[in-house]
């Protein structure tokens, strides 16, 4: 019999704002321990949080990113449960009533493009950061209260190598949202992976295992693709499965069971009392919605359209969003936008890498690079020339024709000039001369150098070589 | 009954003597038949409210705000160690 994979993820990202959920704390990676705590954070009695607004607009954004709708009524409930991280012994979430719900995610697979559908984008608490010493723990507060964004998957995902994909795509998007950094190193972006196997063609579903706090997708991916051989094993071998947790062990790479006492799941889920709904206007949505952007995916295919780009191109203007919005620019009218690509992504950025600066400082025009291709593909310049021509208009913000113009570098394409050039380097250098006419064709290459260099580069090097093998021929 | 109450104690991690037992799960018991007069109502068609105070959109901007000192913060901490509060060890 085949089996085949069920996967659903449920990501938590940590939402990019100054503060956090509930309180004026800074939302700060990396500070001195319990600094950024006040009595809202840390759980003492009286005190009275309130949402933290760009918080809801970030989750609305989101959303809208996913694909999902933004409801016009949201609430917030409290999971209760004991835990030394979780200060007010509830963590405040949305059970019901979420910011958004029912969305999808577009992204590439393999040679096609693939949707996983998205059940939610919820908004909830962040808890304290546990440390393990080998008598007691320790709790930084820090973290507690800092706004979390849990994106629930359906069960679409088939593979292990799709939840990695999918885990990417995801990030990028919140990425460019500006939603979240998604700093995996800082612990902003954790995973729980449900995984189930069935006998292909089986609509019912199979025992979930629900792999908890993942903090890297490799580690899904791999901790993903051990757990379905180890089902499918188990049913092959006529073992049966039972729903529950397991922990992922890297080191070892198996993941092995929690066990976990049978009433730890009721969370007595109720209205907290405290937080008042959120009803947001059809204004404030619309508000949030006109600063959606275009996503990853759809930026990457509408390059690879619009200027005739190949993939990796389009990767690298979508990676840098700064660089391939001045592309675009850049671009505008150009006869042979691949060609302006090349100067963008290598010279230019290049350029800005020495210097530590962006596309906003630049001294010339934006149509400017445009121009200099132009240049050389008119043969006004040589690709060489070209080279220095665009140090100079970087220097000093000249346009490409005014620079060649100044210093004199319009190549040389008059053939009774280069065609003197070409009898001069031949008769200073014999010897390459005749190693060509025995047949040795890297000796014009050589030939060809000093002529260039004679020229001071402006030489047409393609006509230099035909006229080079014209007089050596003869 | 007694298995609500056994749930409900177990939850709370709270311990119970036998007496203790005894009359606080009549006393929940007496609650929840109190309670479950509500069952009378036909409430057919009537959304589960969540909020009894007429207010939506209490909301705050995203302005840093002083926090506690950290001396203040930690002060009713039984046990501290580095800055952090410390609890029994956390096993999973």
């Amino acid at each position: 019999m085949t089996y085949e994979a069920v996967i659903g993820l449920e990501t938590h990202v940590q939402l990019r704002t100054r503060t956090k959920m509930w309180c004026g704390c800074a939302n700060e990676y990396g500070a001195e321990a319990n600094t950024n705590v006040c009595p809202v954070c840390i759980g003492l009695p009286g005190v009275l949080p309130v949402p933290n607004a760009e918080a809801l607009r970030k989750t609305a954004l989101a959303g809208m990113l996913l694909n999902c709708d933004v409801p016009s009524y949201a609430k917030w409930d409290r999971k209760n449960y004991f835990y030394p991280d979780n200060p007010k012994n509830y963590q405040l979430t949305q059970l019901d009533f979420p910011s958004t719900i029912e969305g999808f995610v577009e992204f590439e697979f393999g040679e096609g493009i693939e949707r996983v559908r998205i059940n939610r984008a919820h908004l909830e608490e962040d808890v304290g950061k546990s440390t393990h010493f080998s008598d007691y723990s320790g709790v930084d507060f820090n973290r507690a209260g800092v706004p979390l964004l849990e994106i629930v998957t359906e069960p679409d995902l088939t593979d292990a190598d799709m939840a990695y994909d999918y885990l990417n795509a995801l990030k990028a998007i919140l990425e460019y949202g500006g939603v979240s950094d998604c700093n995996m190193e800082k612990g902003q972006v954790r995973c729980d992976v449900n995984i189930s196997v069935r006998p292909i063609g089986q609509t019912e579903l199979g025992e979930k295992v629900e792999i908890k706090n993942m903090n890297s997708f490799s580690g899904v991916r791999r901790a993903a693709s051990y757990e379905i051989e180890r089902q499918i094993g188990v049913l092959r071998e006529g073992g049966t499965l039972v729903q529950e947790t397991r922990r992922w062990d890297d080191a070892v790479g198996i993941t092995e069971s929690m066990r976990t006492k049978e009433d730890a799941h009721d969370y007595r889920y109720f209205p907290d009392p405290d937080l008042m709904p959120h009803t947001p206007s059809e204004e404030w949505i619309a508000e949030v919605r006109a600063s959606v952007m275009e996503l990853p995916l759809a930026r990457k295919q509408r390059l690879m359209a619009d200027y005739q780009l190949p993939a990796s191109d389009a990767e690298v203007f979508v990676g840098d969003a700064a660089l391939g919005d001045y592309f675009e620019v850049a671009a505008k009218g150009a006869k042979n936008p691949k060609a302006v690509a090349n100067w963008v992504m290598n010279n230019l950025q290049a350029k800005l890498t020495e210097t530590g600066g962006s596309t906003a400082d630049l001294k010339f025009e934006s149509s400017a690079i445009g121009e200099l291709v132009r240049l050389v593909e008119d043969s006004k310049i040589n690709s060489r020339i070209a080279q220095d021509v665009f140090s100079e208009m970087f220097e000093s913000g000249k346009a490409p024709a005014v620079i060649v113009e100044e210093k004199g570098l319009s190549q040389v394409s008059d053939s009774a000039e280069l065609e003197a050039f070409c009898n001069e380097a031949i008769e200073a250098n014999p010897g390459p001369a005749q190693d060509f006419r025995n047949g040795k064709e890297t000796a014009l290459n050589f030939l060809k150098g000093q002529v260039m260099k004679a020229s001071c580069g402006k030489a047409n090097p393609q006509m230099v070589g035909e006229l080079l093998k014209k007089i050596l021929g003869s | 009954m007694r298995e609500d109450l056994q749930h409900a104690v177990k939850l709370a991690r709270i311990e119970l003597s036998a007496e203790e037992e005894e009359r606080l799960g009549s006393q929940l018991g007496d609650i929840l038949k109190y309670v479950d007069k509500l069952n009378e109502l036909d409430v057919e068609g009537v959304e589960p409210t969540a909020h009894a105070v007429p207010l939506t959109n209490v909301l705050r901007e995203d302005e840093p705000r002083e926090s506690l000192s950290h001396e203040a913060a930690m002060r009713n901490a039984p046990k501290t160690s580095n800055g952090l509060f410390i609890v029994p060890k956390i096993v999973e």
